[in-house]
């Protein structure tokens, strides 16, 4: 078992001849992604790198080869209608690489996708990875070890940075799920925590948060009303100034919300071991495995 | 982005919200004129003249002065231009008529990130910093998610203006106004809109005096005309030069120069800068791309912050490829030798060509992020 992907998922990737798209695309063939077909309106008929089928759409991507997951490369401009589209097509996992879709945009993407019973992870996220089986998104296969650590998180290469301190140091992950830097998301932290909680292939987990909004906050409590497993959890801006946005959309202090303080505290009070710096995920860890 | 006032005062006025008059001047002069034509009692009555900075408190530093007659508005505006509030400049003052107030409030909509949805607030304490209402006295603030599929409805606009207003007439003018904040917030794409203080006047009439709007960053490439209201000169010219290399880059007063992939990252980075005794003198994200040239922007905007005492490259190389960063690296210091030490930690994609390409170069590479801090906060103190 894993988390959100496995063996069973088959892929469409939405934008897979753009340089994005196509360059990923290629990655998670290699990673053993079994990647289903390809969406380029105009492209139809086409095949990518003579394999993979190119659809106008993703309604015929998904009637042609059954394809459960999609994978969202397009622009910004264009990306909130690729997840209606999908959601439209019945997939129920999207996932959305895509960084600077409008927020107004997502207030209006969000209602439909719950209506749908649709789950999307992002946007502006790494995607996910369950190492050794299958990758949708763009996380480097190469720094992740198949295990039993769960990692869930904000971020994109602090992530990598913690990934590769546990694969090192002979800690391999479950999976590795990036929740995305923007202030609106489909899947938070609970959703994931609430996951790795059920998976029997996962014995602790990872939670990377950040400055802004409250996501880490409520997710310390349900760790601790609920979780059963050790959390091990991060929060980077501890030196955020207030009221900047720090590179991605979702984190900034407002007021005296969302400070990395706040957070900490809000993790130590859940019992969850909190890390002063990216180099005490593994010792925190063996700790309490 | 951030609006000036009269930039979203402009806005509200466009989508039908009653705002008093009021301009722009950038010289004395010219606020004089302004009060002549605009000021109380037909003209050259009392008006009030307000600093157009992005930053809150202006009142407080002694940008907001009320005049009684024109002489004294171009008085106040000589004083107010050229000030500084907060770190910025004052190039611009908004005069207008001084209004006889009889109540303020407060309305205002931002997008709310646990309900995900639109949500407005309304505060009969109006006038005042909203945050500090919210923190001390939040049962005076109340709040409504707005589904945005039908838009913010009538008969809610109106139960949130009668919690403001008792007068029925109040109440309607109130709600219409807010109705109408709801459309001009998603029209411009907004992440932040209020109207602070919503005020009625002795006649009885209801109006937006004063007003904030936040622009959502990623709006600004569908929406040209909102772009072109970004004021180049009301913000730091290093993080202008930054936006313009595609990069993000905020400005922080520590010595250790930070250069960064990835938002997360640089964040634990400068994190890391601290826990180690040191201070980050910024915030830098050279982003996921590997292009040699944004290494460049990214080490000269650096380097002309005269605070800094040393630079730390931090790069994990997932999708940026370590020898790509290299390369900027040395390219960049070939056509601006650096004055200050560098410190440079890569790994990841091509890790061991990019730790060649740096030594043949002269450079040293680490792997070890606290290894690489460490180092830069020693150096950034032996300075």
């Amino acid at each position: 078992m894993s988390v959100f992907i496995d063996q069973q998922t088959r892929l469409v990737v939405q934008g897979i001849t753009g340089r994005d798209g196509s360059f990923h695309t290629r990655q998670m063939i290699a990673y053993g992604t079994k990647v289903v077909a390809g969406v380029t309106p105009g492209k139809g008929g086409q095949r990518f790198d003579s394999v993979v089928p190119v659809f106008d759409t993703v309604a015929d991507a998904v009637r042609e080869t059954q394809a459960n997951t999609a994978v969202i490369y397009v622009p910004a401009a264009v990306a909130a209608s690729a997840i209606f589209e999908a959601a439209d097509a019945g997939i129920p996992l999207i996932v959305c690489i895509t960084e600077g879709i409008p927020v107004l945009d997502m207030t209006r993407v969000l209602p439909y996708l719950q209506e749908r019973g649709a789950r999307l992870i992002g946007p502006n996220c790494p995607g996910l990875i369950s190492p050794g089986r299958s990758k949708v998104g763009i996380i480097p296969g190469n720094i992740c070890r198949p295990g039993r650590v769960g990692v869930v998180s904000r971020s994109g290469t602090l992530t990598y940075e913690i990934v590769h301190q546990l694969s090192t140091q002979g800690l391999g992950q479950s999976t590795c799920v990036g929740i995305g830097g923007d202030p609106l998301i489909g899947t938070n932290f609970i959703h994931c925590l609430s996951a790795f909680q059920a998976d029997a292939e996962t014995d602790a987990v990872v939670m990377i948060g950040e400055i802004g909004g409250t996501d880490e906050q409520q997710a310390a409590d349900f760790v601790q009303h609920t979780m059963t497993k050790p959390v091990i959890g991060f929060i980077a801006g501890q030196t955020a100034p207030p009221g900047r946005r720090m590179g991605h959309a979702g984190a900034i202090i407002s007021g005296s919300s969302g400070t990395a303080a706040e957070k900490m505290a809000a993790f130590a009070r859940a019992g969850i071991a909190v890390m002063q710096r990216p180099a005490d995920v593994v010792p925190l860890l063996k700790e309490r495995l | 982005m951030n609006l000036h006032e009269y930039q979203a005062r402009d806005i509200l006025r466009r989508h039908g919200i009653p705002v008093p008059p009021g301009e722009v001047a950038t010289t004395a002069d010219e606020a004089r004129a302004i009060a002549t034509r605009l000021g109380g009692g037909g003209g050259g009555g009392p008006v009030v003249v307000k600093a157009q900075v992005h930053a809150g408190g202006r009142g407080k530093a002694g940008g907001v002065k009320l005049a009684a007659n024109p002489a004294e508005a171009a008085a106040h505006a000589a004083k107010i231009l050229g000030m500084t509030i907060k770190g910025l400049t004052v190039r611009r003052v908004l005069v207008a008529p001084a209004a006889d107030i009889a109540s303020e409030s407060y309305v205002g909509i931002i997008v709310d990130r646990t309900s995900q949805r639109p949500v407005l607030m309304v505060s009969a304490a109006g006038g005042i910093d909203i945050e500090e209402v919210a923190a001390k006295t939040p049962e005076k603030i109340h709040r409504l998610p707005v589904d945005p599929r039908y838009g913010l409805l009538a008969h809610q606009a109106l139960g949130l203006a009668l919690t403001l207003y008792r007068d029925i007439a109040q109440a309607r003018a109130a709600a219409d106004i807010m109705q109408r904040l709801y459309t001009a917030f998603y029209a411009v794409g907004a992440s932040l809109a209020e109207i602070n203080p919503l005020v009625t006047t002795r006649d009885g009439a209801v109006a937006a005096l004063d007003a904030k709007i936040v622009i959502d960053d990623n709006e600004l490439d569908r929406r040209p005309e909102i772009a072109a209201l970004r004021d180049t000169s009301a913000e730091a010219p290093s993080e202008v030069a930054a936006r313009e290399a595609g990069l993000t880059f905020i400005k922080l007063d520590g010595a250790v120069g930070c250069c960064v992939n990835g938002a997360g990252l640089a964040m634990a980075t400068m994190d890391l800068v601290k826990y180690y005794g040191g201070a980050p003198a910024n915030f830098l994200d050279i982003g996921g791309s590997s292009n040699p040239q944004k290494v460049v922007s990214a080490l000269r905007i650096i380097t002309t912050d005269a605070s800094v005492r040393a630079i730390l490259f931090n790069i994990f190389g997932g999708i940026t490829r370590c020898d790509d960063v290299a390369n900027g690296i040395v390219q960049a210091t070939r056509a601006l030798p650096l004055k200050v030490p560098i410190v440079i930690r890569l790994t990841g994609t091509n890790e061991e060509l990019a730790v060649r390409i740096l030594t043949q170069a002269g450079f040293s590479a680490l792997t070890d992020m606290d290894e690489a801090v460490k180092r830069a906060v020693a150096q950034a103190k032996a300075a």
